[in-house]
């Protein structure tokens, strides 16, 4: 309308300046972005980058003689069949000097594994005795990360766990083609163990699977009853209220809360099994419930009114109406929400640890009252344990935890993509 | 056994529900009328009167015996059981375990004690038979019972149906009843233990003690054990790592949310929502494996170059002290919890920054604002408050956030608010007082059920405000 040019300048530099702003604006939402994103690929790259070595394992082929003056028949497990595949090794790798020192050194780079391996053939067919048994076993834990490059002849002698003569030996095993690269199966076909190349998920696997079988036993069917009770057939007075801001504020309460909880109420008070199945799938249902509530009245709230006031019309009394109408229509959504809210309590830790289940577990638990560990506290003791070792086997198990998860989060999406309606 | 007993029951049951349905059936048939109910109403009426009364008779009294049975012969131990605790418990735990067939423990009993204990278990495996047959009689009893009365019932004018969803309305209610109950045995199992701690610990003296150390206060006689048990110091390391983890996940949270709300299309959405959902989903213990094993050493590399690099300048004393920095620091629990938070901030204030009516900022632009201010100066006020409820629910989390610190925050109860400390949090505590053997009477334990409450009563404060305040954001623009 004016020309003045004045103004008309101070105009443009304040526009250019509020461009500036708005470009910077819009820039420091894209840096939030882009470093929420870069994080998650570097703690996703670093894991596995840690992790991959883990599921290839060195395992060394040995022939053993089993020396007849040493082993008593009746008695096979007093005879020390470590001390006879470290000497077969000394043979192998042509050292006379049987001393105590060279014994220790090359015990160090087999496992007791080889030991528990002889151990069991010979009490299979005691025949054996005398004989030569020839064994294919895990190399030791150090031995193992030497040759996966984790340790390196550079490093000073006194700042690594090998000495210069056990990496010696190893090179010459290798040479000799006695040490084998192979898929680590042990990895999923054996139980904790406090030797990290004996140790495996199993166990771990197993006790997870149960606890969250449990949970899922207690938590949907009575999470979704409670949540058809809210939403369908709860009178709106004071009691309905204090149950509704109840179940919203269990939503927020911090896990380890219900761990105490667990602690006191069903281990002290009912006197249930410490670190069993069953206490820890009971405490994770308590804890899942909310979720599967309100997921599952969000899906009832989806089912349009017509649907109901059609099935009222024809007759059905309210529960068939709920039951036969509005419930299945429900379900897609139902699914989804349970699906995503056992995979979180899959991943769930700090409350198992109130319960015991940090305990060290050799076997494969039994059934839901036996002593069991899990997945996250497994992961959760690896990554207390000293042997470098374990680190590796902390990171292979947290993938494994996560393909898990995905894998159920996949199932919930693909459920939701394929049974979703639109109304 | 228990399970057999089911098993009978839901056979008794399944009978009951095919007979009941027979018998209206017939009457229906020979009478000529028409049953009020679908026949399949009164086999269900009839099955859940069959099972239900039994059911609850069975798990009552498997819960009940064991209490009985202790209390019945704990009464009259033998002369022989030692006399001083807590002999005496273990010696009724070992006549329980014989009982039960598992093995005792394997304390050294003298030879009379030894007869004493045998005896003693027989005479417990004698009640424990005596309440068995009494308790399959009761159940049975119940269960014949109801279904007598059940088929009482099965007659064509019967309204089955009413009553049979009488019971489900019961059922649906006790369902969501347990959400209450949950709550309530938060509460108790907290007060309750919380005041045998308090018994032996002043209320006072725990919230505004400095000093904390329950490792040394084992022995119940020790004079001055109650000095450890201070826990100032956890709550101090507590709020520091909080802040630490708002101070990142606020920022960032926020300004991700402004950027999907407001900038992003809708093939950006597509895809960023889901990502920031996986890391949403990474369970915590991942977290903590990757601040203890990667962001920890990191960190503790670039400050200890970083001394290095200031040492024999100026600032040659910080440099000593960067130097000697280690890996467990509240700035690393503190920054890896925040990243843990940003989902939960951005997804919260996506959706409320998206409840902002769009004639606001339709107002905003025709005044010629850009969109930046537009946000800035209309969008953030408007949403301030649901803002604000977000970030409160995001600072309780970040309380009771357990992984994460225990992993990577350490174990040194102190006073600081210098981030490059080893610092201590509640949650931390609780894990070190529970895991491990230990006694469960002892006050050290039993501290770790005050700190819970503590922290249960924070948490919830906490929320019970955010949540007012975002309802009552929400309501505001309905």
């Amino acid at each position: 309308m004016t020309d003045r040019p004045d103004i008309r300048a101070a105009v443009e530099r304040r526009l250019k300046r509020r461009h500036a702003a708005e470009r910077r604006f819009r820039l420091y939402g894209v840096l939030a972005i882009t470093v929420a994103v870069a994080f998650l690929a570097l703690l996703l790259g670093r894991i596995i980058e840690q992790g991959h070595s883990a599921f290839v394992t060195h395992s060394i082929t040995l022939d053993v003689p089993v020396d007849a003056a040493r082993v008593d028949p009746a008695y096979p497990q007093g005879a020390n069949y470590d001390q006879m595949a470290a000497e077969a090794l000394l043979v192998r790798l042509g050292v006379d000097a049987n001393t105590a020192d060279n014994g220790r050194a090359v015990r160090d780079l087999l496992s007791p594994d080889m030991g528990f391996q002889i151990l069991a053939q010979v009490r299979a067919d005691p025949s054996l005795i005398g004989r030569t048994v020839t064994i294919e076993a895990p190399v030791g834990d150090s031995a193992d990360l030497y040759f996966k490059g984790e340790i390196s002849r550079d490093t000073p002698e006194e700042q690594r766990v090998l000495t210069d003569q056990q990496i010696g030996w190893l090179d010459q095993l290798e040479r000799q083609g006695l040490v084998e690269a192979h898929f680590n199966t042990g990895l999923f076909t054996r139980s904790d163990s406090t030797q990290p190349e004996m140790a495996g998920l199993l166990g771990a696997v197993v006790g997870s699977a149960l606890m969250l079988m449990v949970t899922a036993l207690l938590s949907i069917p009575v999470g979704v009853l409670a949540a058809v009770y809210l939403e369908e057939f709860a009178p709106k007075n004071r009691l309905t209220e204090i149950i509704e801001v109840n179940i919203n504020n269990l939503a927020a309460v911090p896990s380890i809360v219900y761990g105490l909880l667990g602690l006191a109420v069903f281990i002290g008070w009912m006197g249930l099994p410490r670190s069993s199945p069953l206490v820890g799938g009971i405490v994770l249902s308590l804890m899942a419930m909310p979720t599967v509530i309100i997921a599952t009245r969000a899906a009832l709230k989806a089912v349009p009114q017509s649907i109901r006031d059609a099935a009222l019309a024809l007759g059905a009394s309210r529960t068939q109406t709920v039951f036969a109408h509005v419930l299945p229509l429900a379900m897609p959504g139902v699914m989804t929400g349970s699906i995503i809210s056992m995979a979180h309590a899959l991943g769930e830790t700090a409350p198992l640890l109130m319960i015991g289940m940090v305990s060290f577990v050799p076997g494969v638990p039994e059934g839901i009252l036996s002593a069991s560990s899990a997945l996250p506290t497994q992961i959760f003791i690896w990554e207390n344990a000293a042997e470098a070792a374990f680190h590796e086997r902390t990171a292979a198990a947290i993938l494994v935890l996560l393909v898990f998860m995905v894998v159920m989060n996949a199932v919930a999406i693909v459920l939701r993509r394929r049974l979703e309606r639109r109304w | 056994m228990f399970g057999l007993v089911l098993i009978c029951l839901a056979v008794f049951s399944a009978a009951t529900y095919g007979l009941a349905r027979r018998k209206v059936l017939q009457a229906a048939h020979g009478s000529g009328t028409r049953p009020h109910s679908r026949p399949k109403y009164h086999g269900a009426h009839a099955a859940l009167w069959a099972a239900i009364p039994a059911l609850l008779v069975l798990v009552g009294l498997a819960v009940a015996a064991p209490r009985i049975i202790t209390a019945v012969t704990w009464a009259d131990l033998p002369a022989a059981a030692p006399s001083v605790e807590p002999f005496r418990s273990q010696f009724q735990y070992d006549a329980e375990a014989i009982a039960a067939g598992s093995i005792p423990s394997a304390v050294a009993y003298s030879a009379d004690q030894r007869a004493a204990l045998a005896a003693h278990a027989d005479r417990i495996s004698a009640l424990s038979g005596m309440l068995r047959l009494g308790g399959l009689v009761a159940v049975g009893l119940a269960a014949l019972m109801g279904g007598l009365y059940a088929w009482s019932r099965a007659r064509p004018d019967y309204r089955a149906r009413n009553a049979v969803e009488r019971w489900v309305g019961g059922l649906l209610f006790a369902t969501s009843a347990i959400a209450v109950l949950t709550t309530l045995g938060i509460v108790l199992s907290l007060v309750w233990e919380s005041l045998r701690f308090f018994q032996t610990v002043s209320p006072l003296e725990f919230l505004t003690g400095t000093h904390w150390s329950p490792q040394i206060a084992i022995r119940a006689d020790q004079v001055g054990s109650s000095g450890g048990f201070g826990a100032v110091p956890l709550f101090v390391g507590t709020f520091l790592i909080m802040g630490i983890a708002m101070l990142t996940a606020a920022p960032i949270g926020l300004m991700a949310a402004i950027y999907l709300a407001e900038y992003a299309s809708a093939f950006q959405r597509a895809w960023i929502k889901p990502l920031l959902e996986v890391l949403a989903g990474i369970p915590t213990v991942v977290y903590g494996f990757f601040a203890a094993l990667t962001v920890g050493p990191a960190f503790r590399a670039g400050f200890n170059r970083l001394g290095e690099y200031l040492l024999g300048g100026p600032l040659n004393d910080l440099g000593l002290y960067l130097m000697g920095v280690q890996n467990q620091m509240a700035l690393v629990a503190g920054v890896v919890m925040g990243i843990m938070l940003i989902p939960f901030v951005s997804s919260l204030s996506d959706d409320i920054i998206n409840a902002v009516p769009q004639s606001l900022r339709d107002g905003s632009y025709a005044m010629g604002a850009t969109q930046s201010e537009t946000i800035k100066r209309v969008v953030l006020p408007a949403a301030l408050p649901g803002v604000a409820g977000a970030m409160l629910l995001a600072a309780s989390r970040a309380i009771g956030e357990t992984m994460i610190v225990t992993m990577a925050a350490g174990l040194q109860a102190r006073i600081t608010a210098n981030p490059l400390d080893s610092v201590t949090t509640v949650t931390v505590q609780i894990v070190t007082l529970l895991t491990g053997d230990q006694e469960f009477d002892s006050p050290k334990t039993l501290s770790a059920f005050g700190l819970g409450l503590t922290l249960f009563v924070v948490t919830l404060i906490l929320n019970i405000v955010a949540l007012r305040i975002v309802q009552h954001y929400r309501e505001q623009y309905d």
